[in-house]
């Protein structure tokens, strides 16, 4: 089988795109050392990156073409391996694999992100890094696409913190600023945290399966359930920890809001659509391994729901734009690991997918109106903008419409399967449902809040300096593509009590295949099940719950500030905790940061320089005044200790030779 | 006999330099560069054509030399160079080091030209010499041979604070080779036996509490060298007053000297010795991790941040080594190699920017990328391979040293893996103020970018780190034959030691006699 060599050029396409957009960007560098305003090469970057991600998307059509052509169970592409480790006791090998879930991974990945390549050309037009920029973004998505592609755990590894590198670049792009370096340095190292316990895990994947193989792992499962249930949870708890830091989850979701520090298209494409989703795809990868730990699943759930909360509570609070999106992704990621938890691992795909259309769409609408405002970003300062930016306006509704749930729209069923399964599973899982219901409720508000202040009202800024324009169609064309898949997304698997029974859990059955292991292990064969009344209930409480809130938040909002500056001046305590984001930012900067800091200087200072250092320094004093008052014998210098070393060597020979010579 | 020709083409150019009529500094530097370009080739051809799967010495060369007197009979001491898979890779690792440290001290060493290039192929011959010695008193020779240059080097061409550098270096150093001279002599005297081959065949004839003694003064004068911590103050202070070739040779192949020995002398000689002391080894290697992690932490001294990361990173093969496992083993051995390329780069790149700035201090830099962007590149890339990124070289070693050291010590694999995280934080601190943020400073507004010839010295080194992260397995097939062969030995000294109380410590394992032959 593993014959389908081809596969290796889905991400290295990007690879090779980014290798020669880098090569573009010192080619420019040069011109411009000549003649300072030279263009140079740099802006063939663009048509080739596009080139590179479009060639790939096209690829991973012909990909997914090919798995639907084939049975139901035969469902796998697998290319040679790349003898990558050899490890003694254990090979890694990793090859390219396409299955169904990595297949709607690679359409996502690559379909949008090729949207999002298109989109950049004009959002970063004129910067001086262009180039370079094209470079990162198609690093990134070579890197995803190896994360999603890979057979073995370890090759997944490289993937993962290959994304995470692109992001620490991008997230730094603009390093001059300063503070966009240093949030790139956060991310970096939040994310190690979460590494770390990814690498542990894997070593446990390695002591009980011999190997790190994901599908081998995910058949061998079964058979180790009763020797090494306490190892596989344990397992399986730090890959989750390797989730949580990518996929910012409590309590290592700091990073991400500060994550916007990064060119729009960047938040978009890493830091909403795939990279941070990945966490979520290495879980459902694992669905076996994590289905064996029922415990681990439950405490997935607390955090998915706590993080969904927290985020969704602070997103009502923010001024700025992108902090409204950010803050929303965490809460929404929350979303994905609350299905996951409910061991709905096709309902967290789905909301993945959906969630990649309209929070891209959201993203690169919100960069088009920063980019129309010339780099503003708080919202307080601006209002009215629909008549400005109409088309931006009518796609960011859109995207709005669909995040917010409103019905039939992309957001309300993929949300919705994941709250219905969640009641389905019972037991703890109502306590879940109804933060989840809460938190539906709160991203209803947050979202349409932003619509109304951002474009409708008054304008809140000063409209002799500053002219709001449209977007170029290079940017636009791109928004109202994902506006379509937004608003339609939900086709991809409607619930399964839609009256068109043909496109009814489409998603769901095309991913059966990856996620039946899970499932057994899980239910034994007996699934959860809703009664078609409830199901109909928690339809109409979603819609309902969607509309009201949304209607709520847009009211509030759509004339001005006035609602905003009521809450400051009565609910103060409130307001400060939820623009801090629950002062958990802040509880790291103090508890961890600081203490490590102090740590450093501790032992640099204290343990290293005066303990240590005292010790060997006092003792070579004392060499030399014992030498002193012995005369000459040593004065503590090069020479003398040299001859001192001389004349040990010169004993040893003497003793040696005189040994000899008997 | 190519080793031969490996080991005193150096000196050969060394002794060529001393006829060179004063002021001809651009004939002194090309023999220098010749002369190691030539031993790089050697060092090529050596590794091509070695053969991983053997655990056997190859390319062995023996001369009888004299004879000593033992506790019975005589120790006949030879002339006797072999390599194996535990040495292939750090011997062609110096041999492609040296060319680029002779191109590298092209602009810095500007005084006392000749002497500064005999010093140095002096070192290269010391150092192959320690790496290919096959006999217990040669070893020792070169040992010695290799260390003398570079108190010179430090004391001669260092910065300002050379002399108490030179200074705790030499203190340091004696008292390392001190411990292992007594080692050798107690060694060769109890055995009658200098041929490293034949003792690394079982020294069993030595009652255990000997055998621990002998591995501990060895252990502890290797570990001086490497160094473990707690003797490890030497290093920053060393690594920050040499001139950028010292610290480049300190980093690649000096402390290397240092895990050989364990490797070889500590863990090769004396298995059950090593199984006894490993908790105590793989701990100090663990805590060195975390320590030299946080002491990197506290710098804002850019060379000094990156001795301390040396500190941290030689934890790792410390650890690795005493976990004593296929995996930590050849972790470690990759390891080795793997700190010689990306700090030797990060060394290069500091003294780099030192020569355009002459201050070493944090505070002076800021913005560094948008002034040199090709230096900003390479520094990148090689802090990425620093810091463990997978697809470089860094990340193959240190996977698989934790890898090992979890199947031994889930505990101090833990500890390692948390050194993971703060590696990251201190290298990326670094490159945060070196490189990033506003250009502050005025002086480093118009600094030249890197030119071809600082280019080119890192190229190569770049490519091995890529080459080692993509294909590990072409140098880890290297070192196979000779560390399945080490494995079980220990693993028979393991079963002799559960098996019998402790105080019967093994006699002569006979199986890997058989695999050594």
């Amino acid at each position: 089988m593993p014959n389908d060599n081809w596969l290796w050029w889905i991400p290295a396409l990007p690879l090779l795109g980014s290798a020669l957009a880098g090569v573009l960007h010192f080619l420019t560098l040069r011109a411009r050392r000549s003649a300072p305003d030279a263009k140079g090469p740099g802006a063939l970057a663009w048509p080739l990156a596009c080139a590179a991600v479009g060639l790939s998307f096209v690829l991973s059509l012909v990909a997914f073409n090919t798995l639907r052509g084939l049975e139901e169970s035969a469902r796998v592409l697998e290319s040679a391996p790349w003898p990558w480790i050899d490890a003694g006791s254990m090979q890694v090998a990793v090859s390219m694999v396409v299955d169904p879930l990595s297949s709607v991974m690679l359409l996502v990945v690559t379909g949008v992100g090729f949207l999002i390549h298109v989109y950049a050309g004009g959002y970063m037009k004129g910067d001086p890094g262009y180039a370079k920029f094209f470079a990162y973004l198609n690093l990134f998505v070579a890197m995803m696409l190896m994360l999603v592609l890979s057979s073995s755990l370890l090759g997944l590894f490289i993937g993962w913190e290959g994304v995470g590198l692109c992001s620490y670049l991008l997230i730094g792009f603009w390093y001059s600023k300063g503070w966009p370096a240093e949030a790139g340095q956060k991310a970096f190292v939040v994310n190690r945290i979460g590494d770390a316990c990814f690498v542990i895990g894997s070593f446990l994947l390695v002591r009980i399966f011999g190997t790190l193989d994901l599908s081998a792992i995910g058949a061998g499962v079964h058979e180790h359930l009763a020797a090494h249930s306490f190892e596989l949870g344990l397992a399986a708890l730090l890959l989750f920890g390797g989730a949580c830091g990518k996929s910012a989850q409590l309590p290592l979701f700091v990073w991400l809001p500060d994550a916007m520090a990064g060119p729009t298209p960047v938040s978009a494409l890493i830091h909403a659509a795939t990279m941070v989703t990945s966490g979520v795809y290495l879980v459902v990868r694992l669905n076996p391994l994590f289905a064996a730990a029922p415990g681990v699943l439950l405490f997935i759930g607390v955090v998915a729901a706590a993080t969904a909360f927290i985020a969704g509570s602070s997103a009502v609070a923010q001024r700025d734009l992108k902090g409204v999106l950010a803050y929303s992704t965490v809460s929404q990621l929350g979303y994905m690991f609350l299905g996951l938890s409910a061991g709905a691992w096709a309902a967290a795909i789905f909301h993945l997918v959906t969630h990649a259309f309209f929070k891209a769409l959201l993203f690169l609408a919100a960069g088009s109106v920063i980019h129309g405002m010339h780099e503003e970003q708080d919202m307080h300062k601006m209002g009215g903008l629909r008549k400005h930016m109409p088309r931006t306006f009518v796609t960011f509704l859109a995207g709005a419409a669909a995040l917010s749930g409103l019905p039939l729209l992309s957001g309300f069923f993929s949300k919705d399967e994941i709250l219905a399964l969640n009641f389905a599973s019972g037991g703890a899982h109502y306590g879940l449902w109804a933060v989840g219901v809460v938190t539906a409720a709160l991203t209803a508000f947050y979202t349409w809040r932003m619509v109304g202040l951002t474009f409708f009202g008054k304008e809140r800024f000063d409209t002799h300096h500053v002219h709001p324009h449209e977007a170029p169609a290079s940017m636009t064309v791109p928004l109202m593509v994902l506006a379509v898949l937004a608003l339609g997304g939900g086709l991809l698997n409607l619930p399964a009590v839609a009256p068109f029974t043909l496109a009814s859990q489409g998603l769901h059955h095309w991913l059966e295949p990856v996620t039946r292991l899970g499932d057994e292990i899980l239910h034994h064969g007996h699934a959860p099940h809703l009664s078609h009344s409830v199901e109909y209930a928690l339809l109409a409480i979603g819609a309902g719950i969607a509309l009201i809130y949304a209607h709520k938040g847009f009211h509030a909002y759509k004339e001005g500030l006035a609602r905003d500056e009521q809450f400051r001046e009565q609910r103060p305590a409130l307001q400060g905790l939820l623009a801090d984001a629950w002062g958990i930012d802040r509880a790291y900067r103090d508890w961890v940061v600081q203490p490590v800091k102090v740590l450093a200087l501790t032992i640099a200072v204290l343990v290293d320089k005066l303990v240590i250092d005292g010790i060997v320094n006092g003792a070579a004093a004392l060499a030399r005044s014992l030498g002193q008052r012995s005369k000459r014998l040593t004065d503590g210098s090069v020479a003398s200790a040299g001859l001192w070393m001389g004349a040990a060597a010169a004993l040893l020979a003497f003793f040696w030779l005189l040994g000899g010579a008997r | 006999m190519i080793l031969t020709w490996l080991t005193f083409l150096p000196l050969v150019g060394a002794l060529a330099l001393l006829f060179t009529p004063a002021g001809s500094e651009k004939l002194q530097r090309l023999i220098a560069l010749l002369t190691t370009s030539v031993v790089a080739g050697l060092g090529v051809v050596l590794f091509v054509g070695f053969d991983g799967a053997s655990a056997d010495m190859q390319q062995v060369t023996s001369h009888a030399w004299f004879s000593l007197p033992a506790k019975s009979g005589t120790i006949e001491v030879a002339y006797r160079l072999g390599v194996d898979g535990i040495s292939i890779l750090l011997v062609t690792l110096t041999t492609v080091l040296m060319p680029l440290v002779v191109l590298s001290a092209q602009k810095h060493i500007d005084k006392r030209v000749k002497e500064f290039l005999f010093w140095l192929l002096l070192m290269e011959t010391g150092m192959l010499g320690v790496f290919l010695a096959l006999d217990m008193v040669l070893f020792y020779v070169f040992w010695e041979l290799s260390l003398i240059p570079l108190y010179f080097i430090l004391g001669i061409w260092g910065g300002e604070r050379r002399l108490y550098a030179t200074m705790k270096f030499f203190l340091y150093t004696v008292a390392g080779s001190l411990l292992m001279m007594l080692g050798v002599i107690w060694l060769t005297w109890q055995t009658g036996e200098a041929d490293v081959r034949a003792l690394l065949n079982g020294v069993g004839d030595l009652d255990p509490s000997t055998q621990l003694w002998i591995f501990l003064s060895f252990a502890i004068g290797f570990a001086i060298k490497v160094p473990v911590m707690p003797f490890h103050t030497w290093l920053a202070d060393a690594h920050t007053e040499a001139p950028t070739s010292g610290s480049v040779i300190l980093a690649g192949v000096l402390l290397k000297m240092g895990t050989y020995g364990l490797l070889r002398f500590g863990v090769g000689m004396f298995p059950a010795a090593a199984l006894e002391m490993a908790p105590l080894f793989m701990g100090l290697g663990a805590l060195g991790i975390v320590y030299g992690a946080f002491l990197a932490m506290a710098q804002n001294d850019i060379k000094r941040l990156v001795a301390c990361s040396s500190v941290s990173h030689l934890g790792f093969v410390v650890m690795g080594l005493f976990a004593l496992t296929q995996a930590g083993l050849r972790g470690s051995v990759i390891q080795m190699v793997n700190h010689g390329l990306s700090t030797g780069l990060l060394f290069l790149l500091v003294g780099m920017i030192y020569e355009r700035r002459h201050t070493r201090d944090f505070e002076q830099y800021g913005g560094i990328a948008s002034v040199m962007p090709v230096f900003a590149l390479f520094f990148v890339l090689s802090m990425l391979a620093s810091v463990g990124l997978p697809g470089l070289n860094g990340f193959v070693g240190e996977y698989l040293i934790l890898l090992g050291t979890f199947e031994a010590s889930p505990l101090w694999a833990c500890v390692g893996v948390a050194g993971v995280i703060f590696g990251a934080v201190y290298l990326l601190m670094c490159t945060r103020k070196l490189l990033f943020g506003a250009v502050t400073v005025e002086a480093n507004k118009g600094l030249r970018d890197l030119d071809a010839r600082e280019v080119g010295i890192m190229v190569p080194l770049v490519l091995l780190c890529l080459w080692i992260g993509v294909r590990p397995n072409q140098f880890l097939d290297k070192t196979a034959g000779s560390i399945d062969a080490l494995v079980t030995r220990i693993d028979a000294a393991r079963e002799t030691r559960t098996g019998a109380l402790e105080l019967h410590l093994p006699q002569a394992p006979a199986a890997p006699a058989e695999a050594q032959r």
